[in-house]
């Protein structure tokens, strides 16, 4: 046996107490839903793990009437303090859990666990902590004096970081004082729903955290429910189209995040081996499921070579394969769908002309298992260097001035994210002032922290999570 | 100083920047290598830190940590009897487990080179090619004016022509840091030729040339990579860390810098060159990690004791005692295994 091969090194499941069914968390508690109930699977086995609720629009109704209740009677009464002090108990929780809610993760989304330990949970409690600890300071958020909450938030969000995502929109709604309706996606319903278990834990009051499950029907009659009053969503392009469409002259409030296409940029004058070991966590990081995944490498034609010889010796170093082993690098593909999908952007890619490379893989017998894959003589006019594919794929394209990689990195309908690569730190200023992308990385990629906001252009969507402008999308007087 | 010195010709400095060899040649060369982020280089070494290594492959880990350790003593209270107790420690670590692999070299101050060579007897390798499991223990023996490296050049290199006279197989030399600082890389270069000159043996071998770059004092990650580069391009067979005298010692992301410049090396050339960190390291848990990262980086056929050492002391023990707990599924103690 090779050192190489490690030996299996499995995180225990033990502690992880599922139920085989879960129904809706409506009003402080787990009920019934009258749409059909269906099972989430776990994407690297294609195991059932549990069976869950979907909620109809009779459902929807229920769960915002609760929503709406506690929020009149119960917590716009609390005081900011009180509010935080829910929050930060919450926090705590998730902490407590960490382990528990990390291994779930994995389960029911693919990813490994060592993301779902590393990065997943622990910001998700950094989320709460830091909304919690705005809870009684709002009248200083900058938004004016006695910012109002806006009350019940219907809240849709996706696959690919189930509880992170549950934390960006969750905690600064409830800090804001709103009550919240949450959607979690249908392929990773597990965590959202054990963290309703922690909203019991925690004893907040009923009804200010529901969460509904289904698919996307039931998402639709969230969002077009006629007593929510601020929609706040996070997906795709596509799916947020429909809702700004039906959300249009409602006067209810709109936060959208959605897709991305990033440039990650790398110069003649980088640190080598970090900007590898860079362009390798913003695209194979969570599968290159990450909606500001550094999917397009823009790489300056001098070292063009040289980067992609690098990457493609760095690439034969991930294990991909069990997400629960703690050596795995790169997990199971979320959805058939999903991997569908990448599959056939992929074939295009090679039908356009651009060259293939993925690296040897063995891939377990059953799940959703797509190789880590570059392609190389990329055209800026390829579909994969244009769509996002939501996906381990990166396209490489160069660039041979600054004028051009700026050019080419916002020559896309998308704007989240952009990354650049320099040891000159004035390069790297005068550029990430050009590019057109709510968030740049300088150095580095795929860092998050809940005291920054996030955010994007164009067809990205509008709103900012994180930080202050964060509290601005759930408060009166806020922009946004 | 702005007269370019033409600096000692070395096989490996010739073939990279051709006939030039000069200052100005070599300062433009390193200055020219790619900057290193520091976050991102922490972050990477602390990612190859999570991998979790169990099982069979830590049993290997284990032994090959022993096979790859330079047992050392460098006090000045180092007496004979000091090292043979220390070479005792060499040839069976784990009295408790005659299955357990010796070292692969002992390290100690050039003064105590006889006394090394004479306990290891025929366990000395003297000179030969050494495999793990083949029983062979190399003696290393720091020399330039150790830890410091302030002495004449003329000093140096007695110091070195001493030690490899008295049978040390393997030199390790520290850099002069001083002219490093102050850029004066000609002068680190000509002495580490020079050294190298000074570790042929009378039959025309070499001792095998460990380059102390001593990163505690280079300070910068900048520094440390165009250190590395140099040690090599005058002819190092190995580049180390540290002396164990200055802290920091060897770290896990100064570690991975060095064996990324030996990759990047090999890329070049097709040449290994070996890195040993030294000082530091004292748990398993540690080294299994600097295991990771050398077969991750470079790959495994770097874990061989030509390619890769420990500089340790305390380590060995720490690993005795976890091969213990594998072999009987419990821990036992620091009073089971033996202080040298």
């Amino acid at each position: 046996m090779s050192f190489l091969d490690y030996a299996p090194a499995p995180e225990s499941t033990a502690l992880l107490n599922l139920r085989p069914e879960y129904g809706l968390f409506i009003d402080g508690e787990f009920t019934d839903g009258h749409g059909e109930s269906f099972a989430t699977i776990s994407p690297a086995t294609e195991k059932p793990i549990a069976r869950v609720a979907s909620a109809d629009a009779s459902d929807i109704d229920r769960a915002v009437a609760a929503a709406r209740k506690a929020y009149e009677k119960r917590w716009s009464t609390l005081s900011g303090r009180d509010r935080g002090k829910y929050l930060f108990r919450i926090a705590r929780l998730v902490q407590e859990r960490a382990r528990e809610l990390a291994v779930a993760e994995s389960l029911d989304n693919g990813k490994p666990i060592k993301e779902s330990r590393d990065v997943d949970v622990p910001l998700v409690a950094a989320w709460f902590f830091y909304y919690a600890g705005w809870a009684d300071k709002l009248d200083h958020a900058g938004l004016g004096a006695n910012p109002r909450a806006l009350g019940v938030a219907g809240q849709v969000i996706p696959w690919n970081f189930p509880l992170l995502m549950l934390a960006w929109k969750i905690a600064p709604a409830l800090a804001a004082g709103n009550t919240v309706v949450l959607k979690p996606a249908e392929t990773t319903p597990l965590t959202a729903l054990l963290f309703a278990e922690i909203v019991q834990q925690a004893g907040l009051p009923a009804g200010v955290v529901n969460i509904v499950t289904g698919a996307g029907e039931t998402g639709r009659a969230l969002v077009n429910h006629t007593d929510v009053n601020k929609v706040a969503f996070t997906g795709s392009t596509a799916v947020g189209r429909e809702i700004a469409r039906a959300v249009a002259g409602t006067g209810k409030r709109l936060t959208l995040e959605l897709g991305g296409k990033a440039a990650n940029i790398v110069f003649d004058d980088a640190p080598i081996d970090q900007a590898i070991e860079g362009i390798v966590n913003g695209i194979f990081f969570n599968q290159g499921h990450v909606c500001c995944a550094g999917s397009r490498l823009l790489v300056q034609e001098s070292i063009h070579d040289e980067v992609v010889d690098r990457l493609k010796a760095r690439l034969s170093t991930l294990r991909v394969g069990d997400p629960l082993d703690k050596n795995t690098d790169v997990g199971a593909i979320n959805s058939a769908e999903q991997l569908e999908r990448i599959r056939t952007l992929s074939e295009i890619g090679e039908a356009e002309g651009a060259e293939r490379w993925s690296p040897a893989c063995e891939f377990p017998e059953n799940g959703f298992w797509f190789a880590p894959t570059i392609f190389t003589n990329v055209a800026t006019s390829h579909r994969i260097a244009r769509e996002e594919i939501f996906g381990p794929v990166l396209s490489v394209l160069t660039f041979r001035t600054p004028a051009e990689a700026i050019a080419k990195a916002n020559n896309t309908p998308y704007g989240l994210s952009a990354g650049i690569w320099s040891e000159k730190g004035s390069r790297i200023l005068a550029v990430a002032d050009k590019l057109r992308a709510g968030v740049v990385w300088a150095n580095t990629f795929n860092r998050f922290d809940p005291a920054s906001p996030f955010g994007g252009y164009k067809e990205s969507g509008f709103g900012r999570e994180g930080g202050r402008h964060g509290l601005a999308a759930y408060l009166e007087g806020g922009v946004r | 100083m702005t007269i370019d010195n033409a600096v000692s010709p070395a096989q490996r400095a010739l073939a990279v920047l051709g006939d030039d060899v000069t200052e100005s040649a070599l300062k433009r060369y390193l200055e020219g290598l790619p900057g290193v982020d520091a976050t991102g280089l922490e972050q990477r070494a602390a990612a190859l830190g999570t991998r979790s290594i169990k099982a069979a492959s830590k049993a290997w880990a284990l032994d090959r940590i022993i096979e790859l350790i330079d047992l050392t003593t460098l006090e000045g209270a180092d007496t004979p009897g000091k090292v043979r107790s220390l070479v005792a420690k060499a040839l069976v670590p784990d009295a408790t487990d005659g299955s357990t692999p010796r070292v692969a070299a002992v390290c100690v101050y050039g003064d105590m080179v006889p006394f090394a060579v004479e306990a290891l007897g025929a366990a000395h390798a003297a000179g030969r090619a050494t495999e793990p499991g083949d029983g062979l223990v190399n003696v290393a023996a720091v020399a330039t004016a150790f830890p410091s490296g302030r002495a004449s050049l003329a000093v140096k290199l007695a110091d070195t022509a001493d030690a490899v006279a008295a049978g040390a197989d393997e030199i390790d030399m520290v850099i002069d840091r001083g002219a490093f600082l102050a850029g004066r890389y000609g002068t680190v270069f000509d002495e580490i030729v020079a050294v190298k000159e000074a570790c042929r043996r009378a039959d025309g071998s070499y001792a095998h040339l460990k380059v102390i770059l001593e990163t505690g004092e280079l300070n910068t990650y900048d520094n440390v990579r165009r250190a590395s580069w140099l040690s090599i391009l005058a002819g190092g067979d190995f580049i180390k860390t540290s002396t164990g005298k200055v802290s920091p010692a060897a770290t896990l992301p100064v570690t991975l810098l060095m064996l990324e410049v030996v990759r990047d090396w090999h890329r070049l050339t097709g040449e290994r060159i070996g890195v040993k960190p030294a000082g530091g390291i004292r748990s398993s848990k540690d080294a299994i990690k600097y295991l990771v990262t050398v077969a991750e980086t470079v790959g495994e056929e770097w874990l061989q004791p030509h390619l890769f050492r420990f500089g340790a002391s305390s380590l060995l023990n720490d690993v005795l005692l976890q091969r213990q707990k594998l072999r009987s599924g419990h821990y036992s103690g620091a009073d089971y295994v033996t202080i040298d």
